[in-house]
């Protein structure tokens, strides 16, 4: 039985937790531009050539990004001129 | 004309105080003098008893660390005081003293209540001189704060110490750093880590107030960019960060470097590395299955720390070769995974013990891939005899290991002994080095008995020797 209110100090960041609503998906992909992002681990460049391949068959328009090394996450920059120049982005995430 | 004042600070629990009361007595028959009791209002009789400090706040808002201390005051400013019991001091302060020609010239005080251990913390906080910013959760009755606290997310799956204002505030005292202090932006979330966040996840891990120097060391050790503690917690690998600890630090607060260093028992080494896990978990929201990707990651992920064996002044600690001042202390991090045994009885020479060592170093990560991942080669102190007798320094023990680390390209391309793991066929001409230049560290630890030492095998992102690198912290008190 304690006495006094028995206080923790809150060890977190205290965010409140954002939770981002995804864009719906498009119902179809015609006209749209298709991001193809390769976080620059081995061999992935043959699985998204591949990809990429595929889409522009499709008469789809590809736009081709790679980030610097996969040990860190995105430059800024390169992940505004996705959200800019995309509608929908394919991102390769393993060996 | 300047109005001059005293106050004094006594406890009946002090023969001191208790010899000077007559003196007071008089005093306060001459002076302006406000007496303070620490412990019993109604002492000193002589002065008709004293005002009530047994709550200690203004023993606490005018420092007293000693009783009695009289303090003399200059237009309600404090312009000198004496502790104890000195006759000249107490007349320089006060001019000529009645009933005192009785007393011993000196006589030592006793320490101040305020002083009592755990007391300057809880006193700081009840009168306003530590406020903490983080959020107060408030546990209600019968609920059970170590249950809290794994409801809200808050432990590695082992129970916490619950991080009370108290425990908190003495944590906060074993650092001279600020506790608005910001220490950096944790990974993933990059979210802002001040001295008082990291306080609370130590109070948490189980640390003392003493070694939370280190736990700041070793965040900030964490937080540079060359280590890339935001992929190393993504990875697939089993790897976390392993913290190699140096200097005279090891002593102070009791580190273990002998038998059983890189298993449980030593708080100190125990609770350190879980430190830095909790503020990558807590502070950062690096949390398994989220951001942490692990495919099985390793038992060193709750707490990997450990100190170096630094008792042979012949070897060179590890910090000192990383480039640190000789006799500082350091935190090194290294992104590594668990421990593999290596036996080795028989070598009787230190060119065949490194031939023996490097073999069984050949196994990480995988024995065909080289420059993939670093290791740590934990030296055990028969290992190290065997070296140390022949007059092998580490800089002959790092070329030893180097030489015979070296394989040739043949056998460990893609596709050698039928295995398709391996290493590009265009170097099958080559001698190929097992580890990239500075991926291997050797560390002295353990305890006598056996020629077991022992290889922590190094994050597959040492590959990317640009991107991940080792790192060696300072650790400032």
């Amino acid at each position: 039985m304690r006495n006094d209110p028995y206080i923790m100090r809150d060890p977190t960041a205290e965010l409140a937790p954002i939770v981002r609503q995804r864009i719906a998906p498009p119902t179809s992909l015609a006209g749209r531009t298709v991001g193809v992002l390769s976080i620059s681990k081995e061999r992935s460049d043959e699985f998204l050539d591949t990809v990429a391949a595929a889409l522009q068959q499709q008469g789809l328009k590809v736009k081709r990004f790679r980030k610097p090394t996969h040990t860190k996450p995105a430059p800024e920059a390169m992940i505004q001129s996705i959200v800019e120049s995309c509608d929908v982005v394919i991102e390769g995430l393993a060996d | 004309m300047a109005q001059i004042e005293y106050i004094a600070f006594v406890k009946r629990d002090c023969e001191t105080c208790k010899m000077v009361a007559a003196v007071l007595g008089a005093l306060k028959q001459d002076v302006q003098v406000t007496i303070y009791s620490q412990d019993d209002p109604t002492f000193p009789e002589s002065t008709g008893g004293a005002k009530d400090d047994t709550a200690l706040e203004q023993s606490w808002r005018h420092n007293i660390t000693i009783v009695p201390t009289v303090i003399q005051l200059t237009d309600s400013t404090e312009t000198s005081r004496t502790e104890g019991w000195e006759r000249a001091d107490w007349e320089r302060l006060c001019g000529p003293l009645r009933e005192a020609s009785a007393l011993p010239e000196f006589r030592p005080g006793c320490g101040s209540r305020s002083t009592e251990p755990g007391m300057p913390e809880r006193l700081s906080l009840r009168y306003g001189g530590l406020n903490l910013a983080a959020r107060a959760i408030e546990v209600v009755e019968d609920a059970d704060p170590m249950e809290v606290a794994f409801e809200r997310g808050w432990t590695d799956g082992l129970p916490i110490v619950p991080p009370t204002d108290l425990r908190v505030a003495r944590m906060l005292a074993g650092t001279t750093r600020r506790p608005d202090e910001i220490i950096g932006e944790i990974p993933p979330n990059l979210s802002t880590c001040t001295v008082e966040k990291a306080a609370i996840n130590a109070v948490m891990a189980g640390c003392k107030p003493e070694y939370f120097p280190v736990v700041l060391g070793v965040i900030e050790a964490a937080l540079r960019p060359e280590f890339s503690m935001h992929g190393l917690l993504c990875t697939l690998w089993f790897s976390g960060p392993v913290v190699i600890v140096n200097g005279p630090v090891t002593r102070r607060i009791g580190m273990n470097s002998g038998g059983n260093a890189l298993g449980q028992g030593n708080r100190a080494n125990a609770t350190i590395g879980r430190a830095l896990q909790l503020v990558i978990r807590n502070v950062g929201g690096g949390i398994p299955g989220e951001i942490d990707r692990s495919v099985l990651g390793n038992p060193g992920k709750y707490t990997f720390c450990f100190a170096e064996d630094e008792s042979d002044p012949n070897w060179t600690p590890l910090n000192v070769a990383r480039g640190a001042a000789p006799g500082s202390s350091s935190a090194t991090l290294f992104h590594g995974d668990g421990v593999q045994g290596i036996q080795s009885w028989s070598a009787r020479t230190p060119e065949e013990l490194c031939r023996s060592l490097a073999a069984s170093l050949w196994g990480v990560c995988h024995p065909k891939l080289a420059g993939w991942s670093g290791a740590i080669l934990v030296l055990c102190p028969e290992h190290y005899e065997m070296f140390r007798a022949e007059g092998w320094r580490r800089t002959d023990v790092e070329a030893g290991l180097h030489t015979a680390l070296r394989r040739p390209g043949k056998d460990l391309i893609a596709g050698a002994q039928g295995i398709a793991e391996g290493i590009d066929p265009a170097r099958a001409d080559e001698m190929v080095d097992k580890f990239n230049d500075g991926y291997l560290l050797i560390v002295r630890a353990g305890g006598r008995g056996g020629g077991i030492s022992a290889a922590i095998g190094g994050w597959t992102g040492h590959r990317k020797t640009a991107d991940v690198q080792i790192v060696t912290q300072e650790i400032k008190q």
